[in-house]
């Protein structure tokens, strides 16, 4: 995190030692995009806000381990897509349901819908993309994240 | 007055959902504690993050020649331009919300669709430190795995999708609301300070 402070820091610095106006410039065309995009990511937020109420660990830990590996595996599929979390909260997360007894191909399904879909940053992804690429590129996503799983299953020995 | 109308829906729900967990904590509403909770959480780490995001997009909008996007991610220049997506989507940080805006940033200075979609994609699966993460919980067999099937997979989509896309003639929207001129994907903005620049000479 203190990379990118200071990587902005450094950037800023040498662009008004280059040229004042145009950083002037460069940090009015920030703002100017902050506040336009700011509603959307406020949508999102709320949207967070919910879904990590609805979604706890708890449930999570119930859910993805496997009582019926298709089962898991698809509620891996659905859960990864609705929910955000970052990386340092969902790998760790994952360590403790691969310890519980979730299978290798339910835990990639999880954490690459996780990664490649987003139905609560849709507010967002819809404001930049445009509804209809939004929704192609998240379906792509989520077949890709199967595509993964699958072979993941395979590799372990978990499909066959 | 119109960017207000525009944003209707989100400050509506913006408003409603701060009566909520307004009220919520006035009455002990634990449900609604939680779900503000939750909402300060994510807000404060999009606080700390978005605005070096967008710091860095305006020196990239000001620093960086369109032609210097177009010649390495634009048309025809070929499977390089995703290798490019790759590198530059490994050292993002954070998910899509810092992807998307930096993914404008490079649409506007040209970038194909298909490579702006690849970067997308590529920010959610292969920023460096995450994968670390994923290596040390899950093991280097499953990350390999991941990698081996998704990054062919991801650049195969991502480019059928911007192909099929940009032959319909697809333009995304402008998030800031300015009309980009149709074949014309430099904004406004753009051509503004161009003129400013002649008028302060």
């Amino acid at each position: 995190m203190y990379a990118v402070y200071i990587l902005t820091a450094i950037l800023l610095v040498l662009s008004l030692l280059a040229n004042r106006e145009k950083t002037v410039r460069a940090l009015r065309i920030a703002l100017g995009r902050f506040m336009k995009i700011a509603p959307a990511f406020i949508v999102m937020l709320v949207l967070v806000a919910v879904a990590l109420y609805l979604l706890p660990e708890q449930v999570l830990l119930r859910t993805l381990a496997p009582e019926n590996r298709w089962v898991a595996m698809g509620a891996a599929l659905g859960i990864g897509s609705i929910s955000v979390m970052p990386g340092f909260i969902a790998f760790p997360l994952c360590g403790v349901l691969l310890e519980r007894g979730a299978l290798y191909m339910v835990l990639s399904a999880f954490s690459m819908t996780l990664m490649m879909v987003g139905v609560v940053t849709f507010p967002v992804e819809k404001k930049y993309l445009g509804g209809r690429l939004s929704l192609v590129r998240n379906v792509a996503g989520l077949l890709v994240a199967l595509a993964v799983a699958l072979v993941t299953g395979l590799v372990f020995g978990e499909l066959l | 007055m119109n960017a207000l109308r525009q944003h209707m829906w989100a400050i509506g729900l913006g408003t409603l959902f701060a009566i909520f967990v307004l009220v919520s904590l006035a009455v002990g509403f634990a449900p609604g504690e939680e779900i503000g909770g939750h909402f300060m959480s994510f807000f404060i780490q999009m606080l700390k993050i978005l605005p070096c995001v967008f710091v860095i997009i305006g020196l990239f909008e000001v620093w960086v020649k369109t032609e210097t996007v177009e010649r390495h991610m634009g048309h025809g220049s070929g499977l390089r331009s995703y290798v490019w997506a790759f590198l530059l989507a490994g050292g993002t940080v954070g998910g899509l919300h810092v992807g998307l805006p930096v993914a404008d940033a490079l649409y506007r200075k040209r970038a194909r669709l298909g490579v702006v979609i690849a970067f997308l994609s590529f920010a959610g699966i292969s920023r460096i430190p995450m994968t670390l993460f994923e290596a040390s919980f899950l093991g280097w067999r499953f990350t390999a795995v991941r990698f081996a099937v998704s990054l062919p997979l991801v650049l195969v989509t991502s480019a059928a999708i911007g192909r099929w896309f940009e032959r319909s003639g697809y333009e995304l929207p402008d998030p800031e609301g300015e009309r980009r001129a149709k074949g014309d994907r430099r904004d406004s903005e753009q051509g503004r300070h161009v003129r400013q620049e002649g008028r302060s000479r």
